[in-house]
């Protein structure tokens, strides 16, 4: 199914524990808790004095987490420049002796953000389907006709079940008179 | 006793008792389904409760609960995958047994197991949680502090398997606990006038688990499928029946107080029962075979210890595991005010579910013996519809909150950052209760700094508070202690590697 694959240092856990690999990727989660840590204490630093009242400044937390952020990113960077590998997580269907599946994860992505886009417009009942059927296509099902069904059975059944069975009126969209 | 009564009353209505019901059966589906644990089943299942009334939500609500944990030890014995670290234990036996042919009986002793321990933990539940609710009430907010510090800090540190890792995630749960404008100003809001209120929990707690998860197993979606087991009624004979009901006692002791602990967490009681059935069983040959002993203890304590995490949730507010904070933001959900006086304020509330939690468990048992052929078959379900189907109900439940294309566009966010979190092994759990926690943090410095009028000592002023933070010194020293113990191999071995081996 995949063409576009990139291997993957996280794929073995624990089988070269003395080999000095160094998982570069990890750089990159250090770069973005230091910026996202810098975001916090920029953002903290644009708060006023709290009310008389307010014991707690607004600003004392944020500085704290904005901080610790910033010092977890340092950490971690010097951990993975030092062989640190992280432990990727397993389950029932993943198998990580294969790299990253980029193409799908892409494509998946980009289904929801359809669902995202058009949800406003066409409502729940039309893009819940779509969501449903483009999802199980990308997964790798391949039978166009059931996937369809499938999700449509799924979007109107959720959309009469919170209607009628939970009292919750779903926005229908341009389907709103129809349904 | 009143109280318990009245609550049994309210549980055993025919109309709740349809609830009841309705929950152990969707729970158990959900929850047996691959790639789907307690906490995903109970974060999927949420928004559907919210529409009844408060009473049979909570009702059903302890059905999905039991039902997801039963699902999710289903998966694991057929599997031999366990869907969260607690089951690790109890898919080590069990999936032996099931491929020697005797999965109906590791089924049927996981689920007695666990009905048992479930039942002598309720009844735990209904006479420790009103004692501890009685001495919590009387604490102040610098206790209250310092016992949610304890909770970030133990379930950060001593539960996972990298500390730095679990560092991260905390920090970030607390940096998304920031946004909004609780504190009269802007947080973090981005300008976004739809973040003054926060992050909705569930937005982020369905965009971490189910998300994050799909997208992840989407990267990696295993080409072959797997071995499953077929498995008939479950049952026992005479013998398995004189080897499970010992392990499965022993599991109860070990899991409620590990659970009941501000810092619970069901790995350490399952290993602990494991390790504890290993040297009492008098059939040492067939441990790591498929020792019948080594499925009900586990077992047992596991769900004991899930059982017993409803005594900090209830009492305190504190959540220790996912599944604890997920039931944590379903309460908050149905309008209560959790924390030290949940007890006093919603009496009718919290019994009912405690007595929901023992009909709950009496319903599995007697619903899901004859159906375990059916749930096995749920295994089979084709992968592509499987994960199309969860992201399908992740954004129906963050879109029925408030119908905002907003939420979904945050859901998707949150889900890319669960993606990355499962690449980079950085854990979940701490960065969930920091969401939940960072802001009632803050609150109850406030509270206790405002009576103090701002005299920081006051955070020390109470005995159970000075325990508390000796207790968490106590920790850090341990800790030290056993990164320093490590022999230097070369190329060191950084000092968040320990454990792993332990908790894996």
């Amino acid at each position: 199914m995949s063409t576009h694959e990139i291997p993957e240092p996280g794929g073995q856990p624990g089988s070269q524990p003395g080999s000095r690999v160094v998982d570069k990727a990890q750089y990159g989660l250090a770069a973005f808790l230091v910026l996202a840590g810098g975001y916090v204490l920029i953002d903290a630093g644009g708060l006023e004095d709290g009310f008389a009242d307010q014991p707690v400044q607004p600003y004392t937390l944020p500085y704290v987490v904005g901080g610790v952020l910033v010092l977890l990113g340092v950490l971690l960077a010097v951990a993975t420049a030092r062989g640190d590998r992280p432990e990727a997580e397993e389950g029932e269907d993943i198998d990580l002796t294969q790299g990253t599946d980029v193409r799908t994860v892409g494509l998946l992505a980009l289904v929801l953000v359809a669902n995202i886009a058009l949800i406003d417009v066409l409502g729940w009942a039309i893009t819940g389907a779509l969501l449903f059927a483009g999802s199980a296509a990308v997964l790798g099902s391949r039978n166009w006709v059931r996937d369809i069904a499938v999700g449509v059975a799924l979007s109107l059944g959720s959309w009469y079940g919170f209607y009628v069975g939970l009292g919750i009126p779903i926005p229908a969209g341009i389907l709103d008179g129809v349904l | 006793m009143d109280l318990l009564l009245d609550g049994f009353q309210t549980a055993l209505t025919p109309e709740n008792l349809l609830f009841a019901a309705l929950g152990v059966l969707l729970g158990t589906a959900v929850g047996v389904l691959p790639g789907i644990g307690p906490a995903m089943t109970l974060a999927l299942l949420l928004p559907v409760t919210y529409s009844v009334g408060a009473d049979s939500a909570i009702i059903m609500f302890a059905g999905i609960y039991y039902g997801g944990m039963y699902g999710g030890s289903t998966t694991s014995i057929l599997l031999n995958t366990p869907g969260e670290s607690s089951s690790v234990i109890t898919a080590i036996e069990g999936n032996k047994m099931a491929k020697a042919g005797r999965a109906a009986q590791a089924l049927a002793t996981a689920a007695i197991g666990s009905f048992v321990a479930g039942s002598i933990a309720t009844v735990l539940l209904w006479i420790v949680t009103p004692q501890v609710a009685d001495i919590v009430v009387t604490l102040g907010s610098p206790s209250y502090f310092a016992l949610m510090m304890l909770a970030l800090f133990a379930v950060t540190a001593v539960l996972g398997a990298s500390k730095l890792r679990g560092f991260i995630a905390l920090f970030l749960g607390l940096a998304i606990g920031l946004v909004g404008t609780s504190t009269g100003q802007a947080r973090l809001t981005f300008g976004e006038p739809l973040l003054a209120d926060g992050i909705d929990i569930v937005v982020v707690a369905v965009a971490l688990f189910a998300i994050g998860e799909a997208l992840w197993v989407a990267a990696h979606l295993r080409r072959k499928p797997l071995e499953i087991i077929p498995v008939g009624q479950p049952w026992m004979s005479k013998e398995d029946w004189g080897r499970s009901w010992k392990p499965w006692l022993r599991g109860t002791a070990f899991g409620f107080p590990f659970g009941a602990l501000p810092a619970g967490g069901a790995e350490l009681p399952t290993f602990l029962s494991y390790a504890t059935e290993k040297r009492l069983t008098k059939h040492p040959e067939e441990f790591g075979k498929g020792a019948i002993e080594g499925v009900a203890g586990p077992e047992a304590a596991n769900n004991a210890s899930a059982a017993g995490t409803l005594v900090p949730l209830l009492a305190l507010g504190l959540p220790t595991t996912a599944t604890a904070a997920i039931m944590l933001v379903a309460l908050q959900g149905y309008g209560f005010q959790t924390g030290p006086t949940l007890m006093d304020d919603h009496p009718d509330l919290v019994w009912g579910l405690l007595a929901s939690l023992f009909v709950a468990n009496a319903l599995l048992l007697v619903l899901n013996l004859p159906m375990a052929p059916l749930w096995a078959r749920l295994l089979r379900i084709p992968r592509p519809y499987l994960y199309a189907g969860i992201l399908f109900f992740a954004s129906l439940g963050a879109y029925s909150v408030n119908f905002q294309a907003f939420d979904l566009a945050l859901l998707l966010v949150l889900g890319i950052l669960g993606f990355f979190m499962r690449r980079f092994g950085i854990p979940v759990l701490p960065l969930i209760i920091g969401v939940i926690l960072g802001p009632k943090l803050e609150e109850q410095l406030t509270t206790a700094l405002k009576i103090s009028q701002g005299d920081v000592s006051t955070l020390w002023s109470e005995p159970v508070a000075v325990v508390v933070y000796a207790v968490m010194a106590l920790l850090l020293v341990a800790m030290a202690v056993a990164g320093l113990r490590r022999p230097a191999e070369p190329p060191a071995p950084s000092p968040q590697d320990e454990k792993e081996l332990i908790e894996r």
